[in-house]
This record gives C-alpha cells, structure tokens and sequence, in this order.
C-alpha cells in the first residue's frame, strides 16, 4: 500500500487497532503517548521496534507488561539507531539465506531528545551515514523527562529545567535548541521531516513516506510534556498547535535535499498575520514562567528574536520569500 | 492488579514480557471523568485520535465513540480538543 | 586421536585464524570497529565481504559501542552475530557487555587483548577483557592461533546452546597471537558449518498467551529488554548465572565433539593441565604464557624437578572443582596475572585461586606474579625464577612476599 492509497481519514485511523496498546503508565495528558499511538497505527505492515532508554520505554515495558503489539527491543540509552542498524542487517541476510518469513519488515528506532541530540547523536549519524533502511523518530518532549526534567541539546532557550533553573542570575537555559532536523538533512539523507501531533493527518502521512523510502528516515515530532512543562495535561494538543502556529516548531519535510513547507506552515506563510507571537505560546507553560517578569524581558525579546531568525532562514531553505505581517 | 510473582524457573529468559498491558488498568489514577452530551458529539472522532491512553473508542457498526473508564487518566485532552464542546471534565464523584 | 576430516596447514596469524574462522562459522552478521591489534580481523573479512566469499552482513560501524549493540540487535532478531575489539574497544562497549549477557543475545566476539590506557599503549595484556570479568560473558583465552581458530568455532556452539545462552568472548593476546605467523591447521568449509549448524530458539512465552521461538519475529511479536524492578531483575540475574553453571558441561562436550572432527582439543575445554599429576611447584596462567611456560617445565622436569602448569582456558565460568582437583597435590602455586587489580591485594586470576582453595581439604602456599603489562616480553628464565621461588617456600615453609612484579625495575 502506498501513501497515496492509503486515506488517513480520521475514521480509518480511529478503527485501526493500536499497537501501542492501552494501559501504559505515561502521565496523564501525555504528548509522547498520543505520538505513539498515532506513529504506531500509521504503519504499513509487518514491523520491528526498537527504543532508547527513556519515558516512552519505561512506561511501555514494566515487566512483566508490555505495551508493545510488535516485536520490541530495548537495550539502551544511546543506542536505538545502532540496534536499527543490527536489525535491518539480521533482516536483510536473513531474508537473503531464506530464514526470514516476511517479504519486508519495517524497523522503526523511537529515541527521545536525550537519546538524539546528546547521548545518542553519534549512533544515529552513523547509521544514516551507513544508510540504513529504516525510520528513526525522534519524540522530542524537549528535556530528559524520564530523570526528572534535566536540559538536553533540545531545550528551548529560555527554558527552566532542573539543571538549567531559572535563577537570580541565570534566566533558565542560555543555549538555542540544536538544529537537529537540519542537522539529519546535512548527511543527504532521502526523508527528513519535523511534525507536531495536533496535525495528525500529517504526522501519520510522514511516518507513511519515512517507511516508504528506501534507506534511512528521519522524523522529528513536538511532543508537549505536562509533568516537564509545567503544563495543563488537558493542553498537551493544544500547545503542539500554538508551537506551530507560533513558528516555534515549523514543519516541513526534505525529500531528497529538497525542502519544502508543510501544509500548516506553509498557511503562515502565505498569510504572515496569521504568525502568532510567541509569547502566546509561552504563556501557560511553567518552565516559561520567569521570561514573563520585568526583569526577563530582554529574554522573551530574544526568544521572538531567534524565532524569526530561524523560521526565515526555513523560509528561504523552503524557496519562499520571507514577508512582514 | 495483583499478581503472584513468579520466580526464576518459572519465567522466559531476559526479562520477554508475559503480559499485555491491557490487564493493567489505569483508570484509577484519574481525578476529572469525561462525561459526554450525544446530542453535541458529531462522532468526529477526534478525541479517538488525540487521547494519550486509548481509552476512547470508535465503533464503526453503532456510528458511535465509547470511553473506556478502565485506561483514562483524566489528562482532559479530549474536552479541550472537541470541536463541539461536547465533552466536560467533572469530578469523579460528581459523574457518577 | 584419529583425525576424521582432512585439513589444510595455512601459515597465518592469529587475527586471520580467526576471520577465517568466522568465514566458515555461516555468521550473519558482523559489526565490527577496527582497533590495534584487532584490525586484522575486520580487514580481512571486509575482504571476504568485497570478493563475495561470505553470505554475511558486514556493518562496519562508527565506534565499538556500536558495534556490541548492532551485535546484539542483529542476534536478537535471530542472526548468528559476531564483532571483534580491543583494549578501548571493549572499555567503550562495557555498557552494552551487560546488555548482551542480559538479553541472552548469543553473540561471539574476539578480543585482541590490550593494555588500557593511560599511558597509551598498543600491545598485549588482560587489563581489558579483566575488567569485564563480571559482565556475563563467557571468557576463553586461547593460547595459540590454532585455538584461536578452533575456539571461535566451538564459541558459536557454546554461546548458542540452548542452556547457555551467553554471549562469549574469545581472548587472542595483542600482537604475540593477533599478529604473530603460525602454522594453523583449518577444516573444510562443510564440516565447520556442519559443526556450528542453524541456530536454534528456545521457546518462550510471550504477552499474546503464545510459546514462540526467541526472536524479534513480527509473526509473534515479543517484548525484549524491558525495564524490571525489585519485584522480577533479580530473578533474571539468577537465570544468566543458571546459564553459566551449564556452560561448565557445554564447554566440554563442545571440546570433544570438536576432537572428533578435528583432533585437536584443550584439556578438556575449561583447563589444560601440563606435568601436574606428581607436581609439587605449579603456575597457573591464561594465554599465550603457557606456551613459553611449558618449554620451562620441560627443562626444570629433565632437572628432577616436580613442576607443573595449570592452563586455565575458560576463566568465565571459573572451573572450580576441575581446578581444584586439577591442583590437589600440588604444594607451593604462582598464579600469573597479566593484569592488575590496583589496591585489590594482587590481581584478579590471584583473587579467584585464593578464594577457591578458601574451602578445599588442602590448601597450597599461593604466591601472585604480575607480569608482561603493556606487552612486557617476560623471558624464560624469569618464568624460570618463579618456580626458584616455590621451591623456596617450600624449604622455608614462608611466603615472604605474596605479590610479586615480575620483569619490573627497581
């Protein structure tokens, strides 16, 4: 089945039975869990995961339950594209000598932002570089979470987390959040995509054509966290909406080194008033509560400073012309 | 939830897990129940596609959705996503 | 013993002893990261891999951590998978060792022992697959290139074992083996394979209520490496340790069943005793020393003297009834460490043998000899001294110094 045949209407996916299965033990309100289940029910036929250590883990596997309808693996924290790599190599030989009884299996590598941007970027650039067949998704809830809500590559600037408090010296997090997506485009790799769960219809179309290319895939996904954040966990969709809507968190995809705006984007950028500021999108988050003081002011100029700089920059990747609301 | 721990003869090598977390059910752990109004609900199925925990339900032959109390967390993410605001929030003692 | 199959005598060194090895092993899938002295071993099978002689998977990976959990991915998904490191290599993949033994992921692995740094240093010595001593794995040491050859053969058997399980490392010492020319007798291509077979799985049951083969099989899907608290970890550890108890037999039966095709075998797979039925003064050593070691029992023998050599081949899981009745005459020992325990009163082959004769009916004086660190070429007649100085204890009746450093200056 290809993407093109497949609808994605929203009832179709409503009956497709979840592989990632109820009565896991993520917080209430969730954004990762939503993700799985939405990457998880956007799959094509037989498939392989394999996970890094961290919150999605250890909230689907608690022996001995598992919340996993697939085949599953986990070994560690840095290692979900070196187990992908292991994977589609057993797949690939086996098939080759007759020992495998399935025509094709997908191998999915789920990683958080700890296990992509830090600990875990070294495999992951490795196996891209070795082009392996398979996807690798990052669900990025924008801190190690699973610890207890510590700073990684992926934190926003700004940010307060637990090794990057806001203090009375230091605002929260100094750095920018690392390019990753960019990053992963660098290596000239077939797919790369940036998605956010509240345009599910997207989300799901791009873990279609992730699975879909040949050789290794790259899916970035917004996953808000209300334990981490500080946020209602009624507001996890909405946040992933106001993340877009604001440009904090644009998505496109590249296919084959050719960028290009997705729909809910690509609306912006057509239409430049319907940019939100960003502090609609800070607001209501508790990690972002001190940029709101007199005192911080400077920071949420800074804040809306970057996220113009980088969404024009995508803009121009993305052949448009940056226009002035 | 309880179950008799098993010791080390009697389970398969390197931690394969025995049971599907389906028996482990997390309805407990929620504070607000969504309680919803059939006349507002246009079966959108949205709330199907956005809860964390799958814990609502489409069933395509009665044309209607159905919460499964047993997995809901109370996050609230269906309420706030309703499109009709068909769903509320309420206390779990008031919704029953 | 009769030989059953014929063979070809090939010079090589012990890295391409076992490249080969692996070559005829029917091996799906290798993920390996070049590191001296273990460079051989990748280099030539890449050269498998680029004339079309191997039907297997080479994943040349970009560091050894890597490389162990490809290893174990590739294994869990049922391939037969191998990897070889090094000294750095095998500290970097430290983490995934536990992994492996841990998912039960039957990998084989060679390892070029090396020094670890710092200082930096290339050559021969235990410090690194010591240091890895309680990870799970399974430990062979072999003592030439032609047991390098055999035992990464016979590892694929152990490792695969049904009551096993394990993951196995294979120790070939750093240049002296790896690098060194030697005459190695090799079997055909058939009888290897024939020998190794298919893998096979044991039967688990999963979350589906269903038995299934062992694997990640999308056809019965299975949860592998989940996250188990205080209520079921221990149990799985005291399953992996269940698992090294049968590797004791395994080893063996895999020894002689190896002899008959072969010829050749190693003691009887965990120990090679040299002269020790009627020995007073023994050393016990892993590796490449025993050769060396044997040529000076050989002397001191023509010279009347009652000395002996314990070789211990498998060092996990440590043999102990079959060392200690292997040693119940003897009356003053060396135990050889190429490695240090730092601040751990001797090194750690030293801590093993005192332990094991804590409880024995007799116990010999014990002496502990560090040598050969950072490939510290040890002479025979240093190897010669150590057995000067058991006899010495036995006309004193004193060990004046428990920890010696053999070939140290100052």
């Amino acid at each position: 089945m290809t993407t093109q045949e497949w609808k994605f209407t929203a009832k179709d996916i409503a009956e497709k039975p979840d592989l990632f299965l109820a009565g896991h033990r993520a917080c209430a309100g969730c954004g990762p869990a939503t993700v799985f289940r939405m990457i998880m029910k956007a799959t094509r036929g037989p498939t392989i995961v394999t996970e890094a250590t961290g919150c999605m883990e250890v909230v689907s596997s608690i022996y001995p339950y598992t919340s996993w309808a697939v085949p599953w693996l986990h070994t560690a924290f840095e290692t979900s594209a070196s187990n992908a790599s292991g994977i589609e190599a057993a797949l690939k030989i086996m098939k080759k000598k007759g020992r495998l009884n399935h025509e094709h299996v997908d191998v999915i590598a789920f990683a958080g932002d700890g296990g992509t941007y830090d600990i875990g970027i070294q495999a992951l650039s490795g196996a891209v570089e070795r082009g392996h067949d398979f996807l690798f998704v990052l669900y990025d809830n924008e801190a190690y979470m699973n610890t207890g809500i510590q700073r990684s590559g992926g934190t926003p600037h700004g940010a307060a987390t637990t090794t990057s408090p806001a203090g009375k010296s230091i605002p929260g997090k100094l750095e920018y959040k690392k390019p990753i997506a960019d990053i992963m485009v660098a290596h000239n790799m077939p797919y790369v995509a940036t998605a956010s769960p509240y345009y599910w219809k997207d989300l799901m179309t791009k873990v279609r054509k992730g699975l879909e290319v040949e050789g290794p895939a790259f899916l970035h996904v917004f996953a808000p966290c209300p334990r981490g954040w500080r946020s209602d966990p009624a507001k996890s969709m909405e946040y992933s909406k106001l993340a877009v809507e604001s440009c904090v968190f644009p998505v496109w995809e590249s296919v084959n080194g050719h960028c290009q705006l997705s729909i809910p984007s690509k609306l912006i950028s057509l239409a430049p008033q319907k940019k939100r500021p960003v502090d609609e999108y800070l607001k209501g988050q508790g990690r972002f509560r001190h940029i709101f003081k007199p005192q911080n002011k400077k920071l949420l100029v800074d804040v809306q400073r970057m996220t113009d700089a980088r969404w024009e920059c995508l803009l121009r990747k993305c052949g448009e012309t940056p226009k002035t609301a | 939830m309880t179950h008799h721990n098993k010791n080390w003869k009697e389970i398969a090598p390197a931690g394969v897990c025995s049971k599907s977390s389906i028996g482990f059910l997390t309805g407990d752990w929620k504070t607000y129940t969504p309680v919803r109004d059939p006349e507002k609900c246009t079966r959108c199925v949205l709330c199907v596609i956005f809860c964390p925990d799958g814990a609502i339900k489409w069933h395509p032959e009665k044309n209607d959705i159905e919460f499964d109390y047993n997995f809901c967390k109370g996050c609230g993410i269906c309420a706030n996503q309703c499109p009709t605001n068909a769903i509320t929030m309420r206390l779990e003692q008031e919704s029953k | 013993m009769q030989k059953t199959v014929k063979q070809e005598m090939t010079a090589l060194a012990g890295d391409q002893a076992v490249a080969y090895a692996v070559k005829q092993s029917d091996v799906d899938v290798v993920a390996a990261y070049p590191i001296t002295p273990q460079t051989i071993i990748v280099e030539k099978f890449s050269e498998y891999v680029a004339d079309g002689e191997v039907e297997t998977e080479f994943v040349c990976v970009e560091s050894e951590h890597s490389a162990m959990a490809a290893s174990i991915a590739a294994s869990a998904t049922g391939a037969r998978a191998f990897t070889a490191t090094a000294s750095a290599g095998l500290a970097l993949m430290h983490e995934m060792l536990f992994v492996a033994s841990g998912c039960r992921t039957p990998v084989v692995m060679a390892v070029a022992n090396r020094a670890l740094s710092a200082p930096l240093n290339i050559h021969g010595d235990h410090s690194d697959s010591m240091a890895q001593r309680d990870s799970g794995w399974i430990q062979l040491y072999a003592e030439n290139s032609q047991e390098a050859y055999d035992s990464i053969i016979q590892a694929f058997r152990i490792a695969e074992n049904l009551d096993v399980l394990l993951p196995v490392m294979v120790g070939l010492d750093g240049f002296t083996l790896s690098h060194t020319l030697e005459n190695v007798e090799t079997l055909p291509e058939e009888a290897v394979k024939e020998f190794v077979g298919v893998r096979k799985f044991p039967n688990v049951l999963t979350h589906n209520g269903k038995t299934a083969p062992f694997k990640l099989d999308p056809a019965n899907p299975m949860t592998m490496g989940p996250i188990a608290l205080q209520n079921y970890y221990f149990e799985f550890k005291r399953q992996q340790e269940e698992g090294m108890e049968h590797a004791v037999n395994v080893i063996q039966e895999v020894n002689n069943e190896y002899a008959k095709i072969s010829g050749r075998s190693y003691g009887n797979g965990l120990v090679e005793k040299y002269c020790l039925e009627d020995a007073e003064v023994a050393a016990i050593c892993l590796g490449s020393t025993a050769g060396t070691m044997k040529t000076v029992v050989d002397d001191l023998r023509q010279e009347g003297i009652k000395a002996g050599l314990l070789r211990l081949r498998t060092f996990r899981p440590l043999p102990v009834e079959e060392i200690r009745s292997a040693l119940a005459n003897v009356k003053a020992l060396a135990v050889m460490d190429k490695c240090m325990s730092f601040g751990g009163n001797g090194g750690p082959v030293f801590h093993e043998f005192r332990h094991l004769f804590y409880d024995a009916a007799k116990r010999p004086y014990i002496v502990n000899y560090i040598y050969g660190l950072g490939g510290r070429d040890t002479s025979p007649r240093e190897l010669r001294s150590i057995y000067e100085t058991l006899q010495g204890i036995l006309q004193t009746g004193c060990v004046e110094k428990p920890i010696q450093y053999l070939g140290l200056r100052g």
